[in-house]
């Protein structure tokens, strides 16, 4: 997986530089003060990306050779 | 009455648990710590959760948000950031300890740097950190039972029935009794959070818009974090702090030697985030207290969650929520009292007495117990912090381990044992200090810009351990290299 990996950076970045950005209450999105939703949004794109990192890792094949 | 009846039946069906598991296994030293290596998917999974769902989510998170707004949304944050690390972090760590049949946190940095010294003072580090850990939960126990009797017992009494309970638990059972009380925890755990931050937005503000819109109009700036003091300058600085510091708890990196194989934790990965997600809904009882039961102050905020609950529901349901965190509290207590006491056995009593036996070491591990727990009571006793402020104190300290930690996995570390020494000694150095003298960054250099001064003090605790770690690394090298 040669640059599937480098999407695990976006969660950093969605966290650590989109939340100063969006820090304020209103509006509200799905009854949620706006930060905490972009936070929620973060949260499952990092398991959506997570999922696609291990899908393409060669280390989860079944015939996989363990690393040493 | 009935709520602290309920709690009671709980206590004993989950000492009878924990004397269920243990029946049928020899218990020796790595049986007890790390259940033989032999755990599925399934079970490390809900173990790893077991222990980060504690009382500081349940009790600390929703009284954080009662109590202190939008900064709450930082315990979101990290868990999800250290999950992403722990996909390359763990993997490593479990084969170079399986390899090497270590069974604790101490033991893989001692023999990675080939120095005992290491060794003990990544368990001294451990086991300073793990006690304000330790000290959450017997809070957390101490105001569930408190609320549960309503008054007819006393802080301090519900304080050493907590402490004697894990005590109990711990001796009886060991790891596979977490294990197991860890599957009926996360049930309870999981229905009861669910069920109150439906009910009680709904109940009293009519739906969450609702009830974030009275709070927004009520306290205009709450939902977001402020200018000054819990800014995004902190906000990011402790977020990146408690990432780094997940894995570096002696517990965690002690239960993610009990994995059967690698895969496992590149699949958790994936899978734990989304767990994360029931952290909204104690969020929002804390946020639906915040108009309802206000007037709490400093480190009552912690009884915001119970408070709620007394005054909206019967005794007897009452006794359900507190019967959940109680063992939300005896779990990962368990865990921490474990780790603690494993660590001062088998990595401070054994660096001096080299010939003991691994059967003297276990029964000095399981006397070592009682003798932690009563250090943490004492602790606890003296009161005075929220469980946040507690769990971030503790956090400071272990993320001082992660330089070196990362180093020595690197193909060629670039880190001399002496230059590990220095940085974690430094790290450590900085946060007791600034620990014991209660001061901020804000407080030391006044005339910094408002983004260095908000810093998470930890954070500049871990960049002055990177230096000392850099300088005394480089000199020992040169020094190696004339020699």
């Amino acid at each position: 997986m040669p640059f599937v990996k480098y999407l695990a950076v976006l969660p950093f970045l969605g966290i650590l530089v989109g939340v100063p950005l969006l820090n304020q209450v209103q509006p509200l999105v799905m009854g949620m003060p706006l930060i905490l939703a972009w936070i929620v949004l973060w949260v499952v794109l990092t398991a959506v990306i997570m999922a696609i990192v291990y899908r393409f890792d060669p280390a989860n094949r079944d015939n996989a050779e363990p690393r040493t | 009455m009935s709520a602290l009846i309920v709690i009671a039946a709980t206590i004993v069906g989950v000492l009878f648990l924990g004397l269920l598991a243990r029946r049928g296994t020899v218990m020796d030293l790595e049986q007890w710590t790390v259940g033989g290596r032999g755990f599925g998917t399934i079970f490390v999974f809900v173990l790893m959760a077991g222990e980060i769902y504690t009382t500081f989510t349940f009790l600390g998170g929703s009284g954080f948000a009662y109590g202190h707004g939008a900064p709450v949304f930082y315990i979101l944050s990290y868990g999800c950031l250290a999950y992403v690390i722990s996909y390359w972090l763990l993997p490593p760590i479990w084969r170079y300890a399986k390899q090497h049949r270590l069974i604790a946190q101490p033991d893989f940095f001692a023999h990675k740097y080939d120095s005992p010294a290491l060794g003990v003072l990544v368990a001294l580090v451990g086991i300073v950190a793990l006690i304000p850990y330790l000290v959450l939960q017997l809070k957390g126990l101490g105001i569930i039972v408190g609320a549960a009797a309503y008054g007819s017992i006393s802080p301090t009494m519900a304080i050493w029935i907590g402490a004697a309970v894990v005590t109990a638990y711990v001796m009886v059972s060991g790891v596979r009794g977490s294990a197991w009380t860890a599957v009926v925890k996360d049930t309870l755990i999981l229905a009861v959070v669910l069920f109150l931050g439906i009910y009680l937005p709904i109940h009293y503000y009519g739906g969450y818009s609702e009830m974030f819109s009275a709070i927004d109009t009520a306290k205009p700036g709450f939902l977001a974090l402020p200018a000054k003091g819990e800014s995004v300058a902190w906000f990011d600085s402790t977020v990146l702090l408690t990432a780094l510091g997940f894995y570096m708890w002696p517990h965690s990196f002690g239960s993610l030697f009990t994995a059967k194989d690698d895969r496992v934790f590149r699949r958790n990965a994936m899978m734990m985030p989304v767990y994360q997600l029931i952290l909204l809904f104690v969020f929002f009882v804390g946020f639906a207290a915040t108009l309802k039961v206000p007037g709490l102050k400093g480190p009552e905020i912690d009884l915001s969650l119970l408070r709620l609950s007394v005054q909206t529901f019967d005794p007897w349901f009452v006794g359900v929520i507190g019967a959940a965190g109680v063992l939300t509290a005896l779990v990962p207590g368990s865990m921490i009292l474990i780790a603690a006491a494993t660590l001062l056995a088998n990595n401070i009593f054994r660096a001096f007495h080299p010939q003991a036996t691994d059967a003297t070491v276990s029964r000095v591990a399981r006397l070592l117990v009682p003798v932690v727990a009563l250090v943490a009571v004492i602790f606890t006793l003296r009161g005075g912090s929220t469980i946040v402020a507690l769990l971030l104190m503790g956090y400071s300290f272990v993320t001082q381990l992660f330089p070196t930690l990362i180093a020595c996995l690197l193909p060629r570390n670039p880190v001399t044992k002496e230059g590990a020494l220095a940085g974690i000694c430094v790290g450590v150095a900085t946060v007791a200090v600034t620990s014991l003298t209660h001061s901020s960054v804000a407080q030391l250099f006044p005339e910094l810009p408002e983004t260095l001064r908000d810093l998470n003090i930890g954070i500049v605790a871990l960049v002055l351990n990177l230096v000392a770690l850099a300088v005394v690394s480089a000199v020992t090298r040169r020094r190696a290299a004339f020699a």
